[in-house]
């Protein structure tokens, strides 16, 4: 069984984007906290940090959910995509963020992070999903520029509908 | 919005699980999916001295099929409970109440046992439990028993769980014959907590009367409960009576008042969505014989 007491820093090590990262959490470090602070990756955003908003979805071992709900001793070996690991190396946006661009999908882009693992995803299990579809994954997430309308349309046109 | 400072403990056995809640007492608060409970620690409104992490418990994730029950592990998420084809046909009120749970980044996390624990009176799994007269299994040092969900359900965030105990599973009644089921709510938007939701099982005999029937309501008061309606059985299975039953229940309820809605408009809510909802599973029950 393992045990962390309240002031003690564990070693958490994930499998970020494929590749291995380290730091240190206590038992109340959210995984959030520990992404950007610990590991420097300021791509998930915090937002409202009770799982309302969306803006720190992440796809933490398989699953797109919450990185504000989770602990980062909780996540020790896991595997973690972030917004981080869509582009290319070159910087070269992949299909979903290019058809966000083009279609007008931001404004600000405090929620985009989230909206963008959600849907990448969302578009593993669902390759051509419907407008409903998409719309009810995405009300898992608040938008307070853009509408949602522009935000379908990137989708659908990333799923090649 | 950070958590108070806990130690966090991650048991591989459920001994090892139950040795903690007795360490413990009422300082731990046990946590599986954290959807509810993760947002009550950011904001401080609980603060335990321990966090006990049963997701490591593989034993608490099956799905055991019966000839009368389901019985689900308390850790299967509710992502993962709508892809079990056994569970969804077995359980219709389930499939039918699932998809207004949350939203699909919360249900990919978030399981059926931790819904019933946490016990938000809006929440949709204790309603649908509710309404079919399912049953909680609790285990602790002592030894593990069921509890009726009618009798499960205390209050707000209150329930019948000792702090020694932990959930370890819930029991569904599968479907019967000749019975319809419906499920709806209003919430301000698709996936937010229910102002009111209803939920309906009905059975209903070939003379095109009701023979049983079961009228949950979740969201109205301070915990899920299924309405007094036996006066209603024997009654045609058509819309005045529906109308008749949801509006006999508006009268009787006795609602929660908050910053989204007053009695009276939780009271009609009981009116439009009850009608709604128990003919919807009429019709539900008579297309079925019907088809067969």
């Amino acid at each position: 069984m393992l045990r962390i007491k309240p002031d003690q820093k564990q070693r958490v090590t994930l499998t970020v984007n494929g590749k291995s990262m380290a730091g240190y959490a206590e038992p109340r470090m959210l995984l959030t906290d520990f992404l950007r602070h610990e590991l420097g990756l300021y791509g998930t955003h915090v937002g409202c940090e009770h799982g309302v908003c969306g803006a720190c979805t992440a796809i933490i071992d398989g699953a797109a959910t919450r990185s504000c709900l989770r602990y980062a001793v909780q996540c020790d070996g896991m595997e973690i995509r972030t917004v981080e690991g869509l582009a290319d190396a070159d910087g070269t946006l992949n299909t979903l963020q290019k058809a966000f661009n083009e279609n007008g999908a931001l404004q600000c882009g405090f929620c985009t992070a989230g909206i963008l693992m959600s849907s990448t995803k969302f578009l593993q299990e669902n390759p051509k999903p419907s407008d409903a579809e998409i719309r009810d994954m995405l009300s898992g997430h608040i938008c307070r520029c853009t509408g949602y309308e522009q935000i379908v349309r990137a989708i659908r046109q990333a799923s090649g509908q | 919005m950070k958590p108070v400072a806990f130690e966090y403990c991650r048991p591989d056995t459920l001994g090892e699980a139950l040795d903690l809640l007795k360490e413990f007492g009422g300082d731990a608060s046990i946590v599986s999916g954290g959807l509810s409970l993760g947002a009550m620690l950011n904001m401080r409104l609980v603060r335990p001295k321990a966090l006990i992490d049963i997701n490591g418990l593989e034993e608490l994730g099956k799905l055991e099929a019966g000839d009368a029950m389901i019985r689900t592990g308390t850790l299967i998420r509710q992502a993962a409970a709508m892809n079990m084809p056994e569970l969804m046909s077995g359980v219709p009120l389930l499939q039918k109440a699932l998809p207004h749970v949350g939203h699909y980044q919360t249900r990919s996390r978030g399981t059926l046992g931790g819904s019933v624990a946490h016990a938000d009176p809006s929440a949709e799994i204790p309603l649908t439990l509710v309404t079919l007269a399912g049953a909680v299994t609790l285990r602790s040092p002592g030894g593990s028993r069921d509890v009726p969900a009618r009798e499960f359900f205390h209050g707000l965030l209150t329930t019948d769980r000792r702090a020694d105990e932990l959930v370890t599973g819930l029991t569904w009644p599968i479907r019967r014959d000749r019975t319809g089921y419906a499920f709806d709510e209003l919430a301000q938007r698709h996936g937010d907590f229910a102002i009111t939701a209803v939920a309906a099982a009905v059975t209903v005999g070939g003379d095109g009367n009701i023979a049983d029937l079961s009228f949950g309501l979740g969201g109205v008061e301070d915990r899920p409960f299924v309405a007094a309606t036996a006066g209603f059985v024997g009654k045609p299975a058509t819309a005045e009576t529906a109308a008749d039953i949801a509006n006999t229940v508006a009268e009787a309820v006795d609602p929660m008042v908050d910053l989204q809605a007053n009695a009276d408009y939780r009271r009609q809510l009981v009116r439009v969505l009850g009608a709604r909802v128990l003919m919807a599973a009429f019709d539900d029950a008579t297309g079925q014989q019907e088809a067969a």
